[in-house]
């Protein structure tokens, strides 16, 4: 009997059906009794001390309970969950970072103080008259400004601005081989900042039982463990067992809601003060300077090549922007996350890379979707691309010399990592004939009968995901372990909670989690529900990001269910008068082998619960079992997307004609909600080649791109639909097989889409272009090589 | 700016999902406030302060409008249905039920304004394009879809609804 609920199945939602009739709760459709509201006031400044704070007349506007700067509120600094170390093997630079700036800030929106009133808008309009007697100073927002002798210094720990000199890779090998180099490809490449802006801006409400003494906070994170943990032992000392945190529904993470956030630990902190809750909810402005941003990069890089295009080595050097302060997980993310993956899909034998992470008077920088994996594929890609065009060969035919081949699995990079299993040829194979990449030539000829500049692009992806195991992320710098939990509870009449320590925000874990428990129990998926979001029902929990939930949290609901399998043999041995030894747990039943015994799995539970007729020397009542599971190795999803843009030479606006993916994510639960993750992260890619940037003004510090009349999100009309299909290796080291699709397409389809669009200009000379490419930047490079450069 | 002592308040009545409300509220209170806070319809988001991001599209009198766009009072007298007015008990508007079996939705924040919207265009254009429906839908962003699915969704919803006015 198939089981239409269960692995493989495109089982519709569990959890529309209340998003779609308005009833999801996200935390600010949370009000508590009592509930007071607050503001917090930012600095104007990107780089300002502060010579006084006078709360006086906002203290007496209407409905102000109280107002806290930064010396009212003497708690723990945010801390930072990696350290990276320096060439020189001394640990990188971790300034303090204060909840609450108290006497200097450094970046526009930094928080100066909180002002809580019983109402939204008197906590406003009262923070308005909140006088702060600032002292500006010089600013530094760029990565390669920071750097220069005599920049403006972000924070006096660190001098020139950096936090960390890092380097991977072997250096005498790299020189070594691109001194017998035929060719060398050389490229300078910006990896553009972006915002996360996920459509539901963060909230916090900080709750005090003043009875028991437990704090509550509801916030908006994609890891309520991690924030109890951060918060209850660094900022607020509180204990785990009287600090709860819950993530309701929350309105999509991308990475930037993993972070411990100065908001959350404020309104907990003011609830405790006040024995009232406190609610914030960020206006999308304060999103903008608030929430930790992603990517910013300056990179160098430079490919050697033997004479049949084989690649020899790969130098990189990289300047990464890292904001004013550490985020939680900053220090990882250009380094671990991103140097790490510089071998891509190929073979190449020597690799070194040097990052340095640079401070600016910007907001922190830290994940965002993809986290590394996408500026380093966009190295990657774009390099092997222009390297292709330098030495006349095909694209794909390059990629194809120098992939790694299919029998070489586990394959060793160079770079600390060890692939364990692909098969990038095939996956090539698939997504250029879905493509029509041979006709290409063809849909040029006719584009430019049209007046178009038609491209196409490749770009051979592979990411590092399913984060991670603890034992090597710890000795990479993580200050936790990376293993993920799983209760698997059946209830007496035989229906089950499963509590997952992942977080869904948009992910879809309540379908595919149960799905992995109907398949294995045989239960129907109704009777199935998923928890997650409060660290008062799961044991723990890592939370959702690099792509883990299925490979680590799905890992761990497949041990969970092996112990409740084997539990249920002992009870059913017990009913059927059998050796357990000869018990078979199958299609919802366990049978003796070779007979027609048969007992089903809700009359085990219920025995389990009513234990009159039971093994009870041997076996406790119940049914309910945890499990941990620490992964053994990272996966590897890899993937191939064809880009196909057309541009008009009068408006240099670039059109995606086409986007064709095949991916390869090992065995697929629900194939309808592993594509939507591939079409999300196929926009945000998108996005970030062609719309999106954040810019800030170079002299005063402040963010030029701070609302959505600024910062272009990719609408509908921006974008086609996108061709997706998926090739299968299995993971070799957990139990489902499961690589990973969360990040996939924002980190495939920049290179993509960016090879395309030079690809479209090639014939006008142009061989590079920065994103986003926008039609501004695309027109004067159309114009720039239009005309003889004398004439300019 | 701050009034002095008590900000001045003012009356507004409506129908909401087909119930009359009255409620005294400040001036400046916007729509989706009333709607939210007042009323605690908390289907309808907020996503931006600029309305650009459509989270909070109801139906104004048929039409659909950005909630934060307009003042409470701006809706007096008038009729609003918001996404908690749609369904009719656990049965989805046929919108709804095509958003779920096309995928059209992830985290569900911008959902209730892109099924409002949704609805305003299939009732306008009975089989839209994936052109129009596209177009359409410049006032609503999703951060989650990629709106691929969107798409397809409001395109197979809308041939629903048309199914079922026959």
């Amino acid at each position: 009997m198939t089981n239409t609920s269960g692995i493989g199945a495109a089982v519709r939602r569990k959890e529309d059906f209340r998003f779609l009739v308005g009833k999801g709760t996200y935390t600010d459709d949370i009000n508590r009794p009592g509930q007071l509201y607050a503001h917090i006031l930012r600095s104007p400044h990107a780089n300002a001390e502060i010579k006084g704070i006078d709360t006086g007349l906002a203290m007496k506007a209407p409905k102000v309970v109280a107002i806290y700067t930064g010396v009212d509120m003497q708690v723990g600094g945010l801390p930072c969950g990696w350290g990276v170390k320096n060439k020189d093997g001394s640990p990188c630079i971790e300034p303090p970072h204060p909840v609450l700036a108290a006497t200097h800030v450094r970046h526009v929106g930094d928080p100066v103080a909180i002002v809580i009133a019983e109402s939204r808008e008197a906590a406003r309009d009262a923070a308005e008259l909140v006088a702060v007697d600032y002292h500006p100073l010089p600013s530094v927002t760029a990565a390669d400004d920071a750097v220069k002798a005599g920049a403006p210094r972000v924070h006096d720990a660190a001098p020139g601005n950096l936090c960390f000199d890092w380097h991977i890779g072997d250096k005498a090998a790299t020189e070594a081989a691109f001194a017998t180099a035929a060719h060398i490809t050389k490229i300078d490449i910006v990896n553009n900042r972006l915002v996360a802006n996920p459509m539901e801006p963060r909230a916090a409400i900080g709750d005090f039982d003043r009875g028991t003494g437990d704090y509550t906070l509801y916030t908006t994170s994609q890891n309520p463990h991690v924030i109890r943990l951060l918060m209850g032992a660094f900022v607020l000392q509180l204990p785990e067992h009287k600090l709860r945190v819950v993530a309701p529904d929350v309105g999509g993470g991308f990475g930037t809601k993993i972070f411990h956030y100065a908001e959350e630990a404020m309104v907990t902190w003011a609830a405790g003060k006040l024995g009232q809750p406190v609610k914030w909810t960020a206006e999308r402005s304060e999103a903008f300077t608030s929430d930790a941003q992603g990517r910013d990069h300056i990179t160098h890089a430079e490919l050697a090549l033997d004479g049949s295009g084989k690649f020899i080595g790969l130098r990189v050097s990289t300047l990464a922007n890292l904001g004013a302060y550490l985020s939680t997980f900053a220090p990882a993310v250009p380094t671990f996350l991103y140097a790490t993956l510089l071998a891509g899909a190929y073979t190449t034998p020597a690799i070194y890379a040097e990052v340095k992470g640079v401070f600016t008077n910007t907001v922190p920088v830290d994940a965002y979707r993809g986290a590394g994996r996408p500026e380093a594929c966009y190295v990657v890609e774009r390099l092997v691309e222009k390297a292709a065009g330098e030495m006349k060969i095909d694209p794909a035919d390059l990629r194809r010399r120098n992939y790694i081949p299919k029998d070489a699995y586990p394959y060793a990079t160079p770079v600390a990592l060890t692939y364990d299993s692909g098969d990038y040829f095939t996956t090539l194979d698939m997504a250029l004939k879905a493509a029509d990449y041979a006709g290409f030539a063809k849909r040029r000829q006719e584009a430019e009968k049209r007046g178009k500049l038609r491209g196409i692009g490749l770009s051979s992806y592979i990411e590092a995901c399913g984060v991670a195991p603890s034992a090597v992320a710890g000795a990479l710098g993580a200050r936790a372990g990376l293993y993920e939990t799983a209760e698997v509870r059946v209830h007496p009449t035989g229906s089950i909670t499963l509590f997952t320590g992942t977080h869904s925000h948009g992910q879809g874990h309540e379908t595919t989690f149960a799905q992995l428990v109907s398949d294995r129990l045989s239960v129907p998926i109704e009777m199935i529900e998923v928890v997650h979001g409060d660290t008062a029902k799961i044991p723990f929990g890592m939370g959702t990001y690099g792509s883990r939930s299925l490979p680590v949290g799905g890992s761990a609901v497949v041990k969970a269910l092996d112990k409740i399998v084997n539990k249920g043999k002992k009870i059913a041995a017990h009913l059927l008068e059998a050796a357990e030894a000869d018990i078979e747990f199958k299609d919802g039943a366990f049978t003796v082998a070779g007979t027609d015994k048969a007992v089903p799995f809700g009359a085990v539970a219920f025995s389990a619960y009513v234990p009159h007729n039971y093994p009870i020397e041997e076996v406790e009542p119940g049914l309910d079992e945890t499990a941990f599971y620490d992964p053994k190795n990272f996966t590897y999803p890899a993937g191939a997307y064809v880009a196909e843009v057309e541009i008009d030479r009068e408006t240099g606006t670039v059109r995606v004609a086409n986007f064709t993916c095949a991916d390869d994510f090992g065995r697929i639960v629900n194939p309808m909600i592993v594509a939507g993750q591939v079409h999300g992260g196929l926009a945000q890619g998108i996005g970030q080649a062609l719309l999106e940037n954040a810019v800030y003004d170079r002299v005063s510090g402040q963010l030029l791109t701070g609302s959505f009349m600024d910062y272009c999100m990719p609408r509908a009309d921006n974008l086609p639909s996108f061709a997706v299909a998926t090739n299968t290796t299995l993971c070799t080291h957990n139990p489902l097989g499961v690589k990973g699709c969360g990040e996939a397409g924002a980190i495939g389809a920049p290179a993509a889409i960016m090879n395309a669009v030079v690809n479209a200009l090639a014939p006008l000379g142009v061989s590079d272009l920065t994103m986003p490419a926008t039609s501004e930047k695309v027109w004067r490079a159309i114009h720039e090589h239009a005309q003889p450069k004398a004439a300019l | 700016m701050i009034g002095k002592g008590e900000a001045m308040m003012a009356n507004v009545t409506m129908t909401v999902n087909g119930k009359k409300v009255t409620a005294t509220v400040e001036p400046r209170t916007l729509l989706v406030q009333f709607l939210r806070e007042e009323l605690g319809l908390t289907g309808t988001h907020i996503g931006c302060d600029t309305s650009q991001c459509g989270a909070c599209v109801v139906h104004l009198d048929g039409r659909s409008v950005k909630s934060c766009t307009l003042f409470a009072l701006q809706a007096d007298g008038a009729s609003v249905t918001t996404i908690e007015g749609l369904a009719n008990g656990a049965e989805l508007h046929p919108m709804q039920a095509a958003f779920r079996e096309h995928h059209g939705l992830q985290c569900g924040f911008c959902t209730p304004g892109m099924v409002m919207s949704a609805v305003d265009l299939a009732k306008r254009v009975k089989s839209p394009s994936e052109h129009q429906i596209r177009e359409w839908l410049e006032g609503n962003i999703c951060r989650c879809t990629g709106y691929h699915n969107i798409v397809k969704a409001i395109k197979a919803g809308a041939e629903a609804m048309g199914s079922a006015a026959k």
